[in-house]
């Protein structure tokens, strides 16, 4: 176990190994992610009873959570690429880290909005500065802006990954106290709003939010990778492999696939 | 693959034109540029690069005073004193260092190199703005460092008369980008 | 130790020699003050009740104007690269470097505190506990921005990055300093605030020199 752990690591030192290796793992959990994404808010929007006090507004935490959930997942995956990155310079820990910034930060986003569309019918505005998740998640939006921001002000390539590493992991340290502080203050000036611990859910409605939760997570997956391998072709663009993998996919498209087979 | 030894009492000018990676691969050297491939290096490294690295806003006692005790040696008004003497800025000792001349500033480097124990020096550029007796003066200063078992790697423009030997960055002799080359660099001193 | 004592005297003396540097922040946090006091059309009711807010955000903005040239000066003539070297004691240096920062920002504003709170309409008694909340969180803020001051050195633009970065990291401080503050305003003691504002001050000031030296590095290299 420990030898296979070993190897792994070690064959994590090389993207071409990650690119080819991670080939099927996109797709499939690109199909996955579809599936269960696709059930999941079906199965939420449409079928899952009503919540007895919110009525059919309720139905967007299917969408709500699980983005806002994975959202700092991914922030918890940037800090440990940072840290991997800084301690053992791993140079696919800096891919991982420019693929990750985005799409968490897309991510985030649609998570304050689903919560913005959740807030209109429940609490009457869109905006609630007592919901210690909203203003938790709007923070981490920020953070996830300053990585975007300091990745594209270092010029050098390299510096820039590091320098983002030393963010992440600063932003990842900070992030419990953040979240502490937020509840702390919001709870001090407590409004009407419903937390999600004070809902019990029967299963008929927990169910889908996991498979959202579990479909998100997967999403996350398929488009890291997917991004990750577009880097890794774009750096390593110069070298061999990388050039006999564009004339693979070239003869693909000449030989079989367009011409009908 | 490239490999960079300096033995002891060796001067050694790094030639090359404008990028040629002369300045990265002082820097790798000393440590600023991170770098793939090993440095072996018995004693310490003395920097003086582009910029001089003194402060404008103190006098060259007080530069010299804060670099002793960065290296957490003790500083000696005398020693310090003797060195700009030696450097010719003893006259200048008290005036604030962003009223002194480039060629003045550098000459502060100078007395910077002369204090502190290092066994090798790498310069980068050090020539380009000294006059005449400033010139003479380095050329002293390399000349005595290298008698005394110390080595140096100075990159220049135009060719050092003094140098023991000459490495030339042209293209065939090491990859342009110095620092993402594995170099592997031995300076015993 | 003598390099300990030997950046502190580098440090102090550069302050001493660019007063402006040192000055113009708190000139700007004096002139921010007036500027909300006029908005408020000076009403002081209206001042006292928004007093906690206003100062703690302008302190915030202000330690970004103070932190932003923090690396500049020693970037640009090689101090830097010196102190970076490696038989260099960096980690001493920076802290050094990071203890200055805090002297000549923060505990100017403690200092500066009560005449802070009477433009703003606080009664005289909220004073000593305004200097302690200030004096337990303003190492805080310059500890965790000077992290920033280190990545954003050589960007150009680099003081709206700073506040980009930093303030986010910040908002604990925020809402902890202005809790204390309001606190303090009811007459009672504001203990749980202070002892978050003083624990993060601490565990910034431990981690901020390795975190600051690392991005000092990150900005030699470009």
């Amino acid at each position: 176990m420990k030898d296979m752990l070993k190897r792994l690591w070690h064959r994590l030192g090389s993207p071409r190994w990650f690119f080819q290796m991670m080939a099927p793992w996109q797709w499939w959990l690109g199909l996955l992610a579809a599936l269960l994404l696709l059930t999941g808010t079906f199965w939420g929007l449409v079928y899952a009873p009503a919540d007895y006090q919110q009525g059919e507004s309720f139905r967007i935490i299917y969408v709500h959570v699980p983005t806002v959930i994975v959202a700092q997942s991914v922030y918890m995956a940037l800090g440990i690429s940072g840290f991997v990155l800084l301690v053992w310079r791993m140079k696919l820990a800096d891919v991982a880290l420019k693929a990750m910034v985005p799409f968490g930060m897309a991510l985030t986003a649609l998570g304050l909005f689903t919560g913005a569309v959740w807030g209109r019918p429940t609490w009457g505005t869109y905006w609630e500065w007592t919901d210690a998740r909203l203003i938790s998640t709007l923070i981490l939006l920020f953070l996830y802006f300053g990585l975007y921001a300091l990745r594209e002000s270092l010029s050098s390539a390299e510096a820039a990954g590091r320098g983002c590493a030393i963010l992440a992991i600063v932003g990842l340290v900070n992030i419990p106290v953040i979240k502490y502080s937020v509840e702390w203050w919001t709870t001090l000036h407590q409004g009407e709003t419903i937390t999600l611990t004070r809902i019990r859910m029967p299963p008929e409605m927990y169910i889908p939010l996991l498979i959202n939760l579990l479909g998100m997570y997967c999403l996350f997956g398929y488009v890291v990778i997917a991004r990750m391998r577009n880097e890794i072709l774009r750096r390593e663009r110069e070298t061999t492999w990388v050039a006999a993998w564009l004339r693979g996919k070239k003869d693909d498209v000449g030989n079989g696939v367009i011409d009908g087979h | 693959m490239a490999r960079l030894t300096l033995a002891a009492g060796e001067w050694v000018e790094l030639r090359g034109a404008n990028g040629s990676g002369k300045t990265t691969l002082l820097r790798a050297l000393c440590g600023l540029l991170p770098r793939e491939g090993k440095i072996q290096c018995r004693g310490r490294i003395a920097f003086v690069g582009h910029r001089n690295g003194n402060a404008g806003l103190l006098t060259p006692l007080e530069n010299l005073r804060w670099h002793r005790r960065l290296h957490d040696v003790p500083a000696v008004d005398a020693e310090l004193l003797d060195a700009l003497e030696h450097v010719g800025l003893l006259r200048v000792a008290a005036q604030p260092v962003q009223q002194l001349s480039q060629g003045q500033q550098r000459r502060l480097a100078l007395a910077r190199l002369l204090l502190s124990d290092a066994e090798v020096w790498l310069l980068d550029e050090p020539y380009a703005a000294l006059d005449v007796a400033a010139s003479g003066l380095l050329d002293e200063l390399l000349a005595a460092h290298c008698r005394k078992g110390g080595a140096a790697l100075v990159s220049s423009h135009s060719p050092l008369a003094l140098a023991n030997r000459v490495i030339d960055l042209s293209w065939d002799d090491f990859p342009s980008a110095g620092r993402t080359a594995a170099d592997s660099a031995q300076a015993i001193a | 130790m003598s390099a300990f004592t030997g950046q502190l005297v580098r440090e102090l003396q550069l302050a001493g020699r660019a007063r402006a540097d040192v000055l113009n922040p708190v000139i700007f946090l004096l002139l921010a003050i007036t500027l909300f006091a006029l908005a408020l059309e000076g009403k002081p009711e209206v001042l006292r009740e928004h007093a906690p807010s206003i100062l703690w955000v302008l302190v915030l903005l202000t330690n970004m104007l103070a932190l932003d040239g923090m690396f500049r000066r020693d970037l640009d003539d090689g101090s830097l690269e010196q102190l970076l070297l490696p038989p260099a004691a960096a980690g001493i240096a920076l802290l050094d470097k990071l203890l200055v920062q805090w002297l000549v920002t923060g505990l100017l504003i403690v200092l500066l505190s009560p005449l802070l709170g009477m433009i703003l309409n606080l009664p005289a008694t909220v004073y000593p506990l305004l200097a302690l909340v200030l004096l337990a969180g303003t190492p805080a803020v310059s500890f965790i921005g000077a992290i920033g001051a280190a990545l954003t050195a050589g960007a150009r633009r680099g003081s709206a990055l700073l506040a980009l970065l930093v303030l986010p990291m910040l908002v604990p401080v925020l809402i902890f300093g202005v809790s204390a503050v309001n606190r303090a305003l009811e007459g009672e003691a504001p203990r749980a605030e202070l002892y978050w504002l003083g624990a993060i001050s601490l565990a910034s000031l431990m981690a901020a020199p390795f975190a600051t030296q690392a991005g000092l590095r990150i900005t030699l290299e470009q």
